[in-house]
């Protein structure tokens, strides 16, 4: 436990933002983490809790475009932000190209870093909508994953990219 | 066991000035945190001793890069992706640029800062061999004023710097006058990306009538500090570059290092590795000038 002699003593404060394109406020403690933040208060658990320390990748969510870990960012920073969750890439029942990807080429297998790869995807491919294997590799590799080996991961971040090709 | 949010203050400044004078109220009393992907490690872990940060993320006087006639200023708050992407950087700053492009993964490159990682004082830091080989200069700001430092006597033991309590940095500046001159870096770690390096160095050289006219290396994780090897320099400045030559700086610079043995690695790999990346570059140094 920390060793504070007054626990409990700063104030609450209260935070607006965006979220999948939705302004949402909160009340909270402005040291608490993003991640925890859309967990627990806006019950959005797509974003994962994995390491807590920014090595995993499975908290990714888009802030203001960027890719960031949510679990290293206090929630004071993301005043005024557009935050982007994997619950907000999907135009409701339609998945989005990369999801459909990752369901097809076995992309998913645990589940759990599959919300930061995706997102991490698109990061990528709004940046280089053709990227080269190895612009993929080093564009996921922040994300961990303990099941797949990468490969499937990989195959379908090149479907997605073939597939809005012949679109 | 994990910090409670509640036991921490967090304010967040509009201006670099509003800032400073917060810390000059209470030097000492608030902990500056720009892209938090140190501060909130610690934080995450319940070890970190401060109670009340400022943010300095993304204020607008620390998130530009200037490329003045001599030379290019990069605000404090510039991130890893600021600098990879930046023409200016990438052209005539290169290994500032490849050092910014193997810290973290995307998302750590997308919030980590210049200034935060020099302030973090680690000797593992990527980005402190080139600003050591680039002689960069700090602009360090308080409410007292401005003094510009260099970086080489800035960061004074594990950990440690020069920074006053009631000083932030401002400006990392870098002079324009390496671009002639073949830029080397390499980073040896477990993997390419999230990893931190058990070996990094970053140099530059230039030869002329078939002798090393200039010569800059500077390495990580070796030392308490990031270090120049200047005995290394030294040795080979002046000299035209042979296989005698290459040994002998191979051996000076293991001798000129205090590697230790820690969770990521060995002494005596380190200094296996920093020989073989001196002589790596000494090599590829001496094939560039046979090609001039």
């Amino acid at each position: 436990m920390t060793e504070s002699s007054s626990p409990g003593n700063y104030a609450l404060c209260e935070i607006s933002f965006t979220v999948n394109g939705e302004v949402r406020t909160v009340r909270t403690h402005p040291m608490e983490r993003l991640l925890d933040t859309l967990r627990h208060q806006l019950g959005l658990t797509g974003a994962k809790e994995g390491c807590g320390e920014g090595e995993c990748g499975s908290c990714s969510v888009l802030l203001n475009g960027a890719l960031v870990n949510s679990c290293l960012v206090p929630v004071l920073q993301a005043k005024g932000a557009d935050i982007v969750t994997i619950e907000g890439l999907a135009g409701g029942a339609q998945l989005d190209r990369l999801q459909e990807a990752f369901l097809k080429c076995g992309g998913a297998q645990c589940g759990i870093c599959t919300p930061g790869m995706i997102l991490a995807a698109h990061h990528l491919l709004r940046r280089k909508p053709n990227p080269t294997i190895e612009e993929i590799r080093e564009g996921l590799s922040g994300n961990l994953c303990r099941c797949t080996g990468y490969i499937q991961i990989f195959e379908a971040v090149e479907d997605a990219v073939r597939r809005r090709a012949a679109s | 066991m994990r910090s409670n949010p509640t036991d921490y203050q967090l304010v967040a400044p509009a201006s670099l000035q509003a800032a400073i004078s917060l810390l000059a109220a209470e030097p000492g009393g608030w902990l500056p945190i720009a892209g938090g992907t140190d501060v909130m490690v610690q934080y995450a872990a319940g070890k970190l001793p401060a109670r009340r940060l400022v943010s300095i993320w993304n204020l607008p006087e620390l998130r530009r890069i200037e490329t003045l006639p001599d030379e290019i200023q990069i605000g404090a708050g510039c991130t890893y992706t600021d600098l990879r992407e930046h023409a200016s950087v990438q052209r005539e700053f290169s290994l500032l640029a490849r050092a910014a492009a193997w810290t973290g993964g995307i998302a750590n490159q997308n919030r980590g800062t210049l200034g935060g990682n020099i302030v973090n004082a680690s000797p593992a830091a990527d980005s402190l061999p080139a600003l050591l080989v680039y002689e960069a200069e700090l602009i360090l700001a308080s409410v007292r004023g401005e003094r510009r430092v260099p970086y080489k006597n800035f960061h004074t033991g594990y950990k440690k710097t020069k920074l006053a309590p009631d000083e932030l940095i401002r400006t990392i500046c870098l002079t324009r006058r390496f671009s002639g001159h073949l830029a080397h870096a390499r980073k040896v770690g477990a993997r390419n990306a999230q990893a931190i390096s058990k070996v990094c160095i970053a140099a530059l050289g230039r030869c002329a009538a078939g002798a090393v006219e200039d010569i800059r290396i500077a390495v990580g994780s070796v030392a308490p500090v990031p270090i120049r090897l200047t005995k290394t320099e030294r040795l080979v400045t002046g000299k035209p570059i042979e296989a005698s030559l290459i040994a002998l700086a191979r051996e000076t610079a293991i001798a000129e290092i205090q590697p230790i043995d820690d969770i990521r690695s060995t002494a005596k790999y380190r200094s296996a590795v920093m020989g073989n990346l001196v002589a790596e570059f000494l090599q590829k140094l001496g094939a560039h000038e046979s090609q001039i």
